[in-house]
């Protein structure tokens, strides 16, 4: 476990019980399968994947918002360490505080019956983190203050606002409590574009200022190649690539990665159809293929694929790949 | 040929708050075996602007007296507006044109099979046996690439994944061979690597069947990759037009401009993302003068005392700017 990493991971699965047997045994669904992984303290760290890839269920499971079934996960902003899987009362509590969630959606996030400000304080008095109403008041017009929200908003409800405002207040009640990591679940995903561009540059800003940490999950590549400098890519369950932004988009080095990042729609419209095409779904994760997970849609697809699993390894600076023939596959 | 011709389409909604302006003066055509995109925000008046081609907007619609949509059919020309009786209305709707949603799940009736809905809607619109609509609604399955079609066919909408939903909605809105298919959004529920599928069997269909597509989306990379002409919306009005190569390459609207800073890009990753400053207005407050005015780098004066009327300023390429068409010396 490395020093600088605020969130590391080591071996961290996550079942899901399917369905329970009387007599027959609990069927389960492994969301996570033995990813390990290791956030630096003050990364923008980005984590991408199709649907039902288990980006989302990673990042609750972070902010131990699903029970890890196995491996381990520890926190360490400098001030306190924590092992997820042995706090106490006290020390969950602490750690809500430290650790915090920006929602996708800020139509739905918050809510209708409630003033900006009681939204932005209610995670204030939740925690029991301030003590007096002028104390709550000013943390609050602070934050808010920082999120480019306008004061004189505060007494208004949320609809009386605009996709890009709603999400401000989103990103301002998750930072009210002060935290050090933020989980940040596609959160420009329901935004437009003009609006987007803007949201990205405040959490950019924002991690200057407040010295913050982010895992930011999106399905967006385009959009996580600008903001993060640290980037995972996920399937079905598992890590298949880790790298740092440059590297992954300049030298990519998993099957998978490659045909993400050639399924981005160019914007020159004479680059038509040079997409490198990749066939099928995303399986099932009740029934996984055997071996390599990615071996049912891979373009390079060997015997060995189907029998062995591979894991992550070495493959340059701060660069690891789950692939056996990664490295047959330079050389080609 | 043309196939679909949309003049001077206004629409307004009646509420209990006033009078609310959804599009305001919306002109373009469609020719067959042409795809004409349509981009713009939420609320930019898109998704409302295809729907009233066939005539699906809620009763509390108002068009505008001289709005005319009209389709361009072998056996004559149909005023889509004038049209009153729903029985008159079959001819366009699940006939003429077909309609592609973004939702998949949402379009399907949950409790009837694939099959089921494929074969009444054929029934409906089309002279032809039972029999007969079973086996086309299987072989346009094949069509569009879903194997085991037969299976697929018993099955219901819950049973399919997403992207394959969205195939076996494309396969029953071209079932009927329309002349027209409205795409609103359809690859945006998607994951990129479907994405990419849907478009690839958007463009074979085109090619075989020689329709004209009315394609509706957000996403500038999207259209890039898919339509030849494309449409630019704002605020219920059409801000500019052009082939998509003009309007990519030397977008001839401020607001074009902004959308394209404003799009992450992969071969420049140091670049700024440039958010277009302020919210998109309220349609209870539509600005005065040019739409676009009140969010505009380049705005002056003159921007909020009229509103701009659209130019050509090279071939087939439209803008309604006035900085734009002094620059280029249009105006």
């Amino acid at each position: 476990m490395s020093e600088k990493s605020i969130i590391s991971a080591r071996n961290l699965s996550v079942d899901f019980l399917l369905s329970r047997g009387f007599f027959s045994e609990n069927v389960y669904l492994r969301a996570i399968k033995s990813v390990s992984v290791e956030i630096p303290k003050g990364s923008f760290f980005g984590l991408v994947g199709e649907s039902g890839s288990g980006k989302t269920t990673l990042g609750r499971a972070f902010l131990k918002a699903v029970p890890i079934s196995d491996g381990e996960v520890h926190f360490n902003d400098g001030d306190v360490e924590y092992d997820l899987e042995a706090l106490n009362k006290e020390q969950l509590t602490e750690y809500r505080k430290r650790a915090q969630l920006i929602f996708q959606d800020p139509y739905a996030a918050l809510s209708p019956r409630m003033t900006v400000r009681d939204i932005i304080a209610e995670p204030l008095e939740v925690m029991g983190i301030t003590s007096s109403r002028e104390e709550t008041d000013e943390r609050v017009r602070d934050i808010a203050a920082k999120c480019r929200l306008n004061l004189e908003h505060l007494r208004r409800f949320p609809h009386a606002f605009s996709g890009g405002q709603r999400q401000r207040i989103s990103i301002a009640r998750a930072l009210v409590s002060n935290p050090r990591f933020v989980v940040a679940d596609e959160s420009v995903a329901a935004l437009d574009v003009s609006i987007q561009a803007d949201i990205l540059n405040l959490l950019k800003d924002l991690q200057d200022e407040l010295d913050l940490t982010y895992l930011f999950i999106s399905h967006d590549l385009s959009v996580v190649a600008h903001v993060c400098d640290h980037i995972a890519v996920m399937y079905l369950g598992q890590l298949v690539e880790t790298a740092p932004t440059r590297a992954l988009f300049s030298a990519p080095r998993h099957p998978y990665t490659k045909a993400l990042l050639s399924a981005i729609p160019s914007l020159d419209p004479d680059q038509r159809g040079k997409a490198q095409k990749l066939e099928g779904e995303i399986p099932s994760p009740t029934n996984p293929p055997s071996g390599c997970k990615f071996h049912t849609r891979c373009p390079n697809v060997h015997d060995i694929c189907r029998h062995e699993e591979p894991k992550l390894e070495h493959a340059g600076m701060e660069h690891e790949v789950a692939c056996l023939r990664w490295k047959e596959l330079l050389a080609e | 040929m043309t196939l679909l011709k949309v003049e001077n389409l206004t629409l307004q909604f009646d509420t209990d708050e006033g009078r609310i302006t959804a599009v305001d003066g919306v002109s373009f055509e469609v020719n067959a075996g042409e795809v004409l995109g349509v981009v713009g925000e939420s609320g930019s008046g898109k998704s409302i602007t295809a729907k009233s081609i066939m005539h699906l907007n809620p009763r509390n619609t108002v068009y505008g007296e001289d709005s005319r949509i009209e389709l361009s059919l072998e056996d004559g020309v149909i005023d889509v507006l004038s049209l009153t009786r729903e029985r008159d209305m079959q001819v366009v709707r699940g006939g003429a044109v077909s309609m592609i949603f973004q939702e998949p799940m949402a379009s399907f009736a949950p409790a009837i099979t694939i099959g089921d809905q494929m074969t009444e809607q054929l029934l409906l619109h089309k002279d032809i046996t039972k029999k007969d609509a079973v086996n086309l609604s299987i072989e346009m399955l094949e069509r569009v690439g879903i194997s085991d079609a037969s299976h697929r066919f018993k099955q219901y909408a819950f049973e399919l994944s997403g992207g394959m939903r969205q195939r076996a909605m494309i396969a029953m809105a071209l079932s009927t061979s329309p002349k027209l298919l409205i795409a609103d959004e359809p690859t945006t529920a998607l994951d990129v690597t479907i994405q990419a599928q849907v478009i690839d069997l958007m463009k074979d269909l085109v090619e075989d069947f020689g329709m004209g597509i009315v394609f509706i989306t957000h996403d500038l990379g999207v259209i890039a990759q898919t339509v030849d002409r494309v449409a630019v919306m704002y605020l219920g009005n059409i801000v500019e037009q052009g082939p998509v190569r003009d309007v990519i390459r030397d977008p001839a609207h401020p607001y074009t401009h902004g959308l394209l800073d404003a799009l992450p890009k992969l071969d420049d990753l140091d670049s700024p993302l440039t958010p277009i400053s302020g919210d998109i207005p309220s349609p209870l407050e539509r600005p005065d003068g040019c739409v676009f005015h009140t969010r505009c780098s380049r705005v002056e004066p003159r921007c909020s005392q009229s509103a701009p009327k659209m130019m050509e300023f090279v071939d087939n390429h439209y803008g309604a700017c006035f900085v734009e068409a002094e620059k280029r010396g249009a105006a």
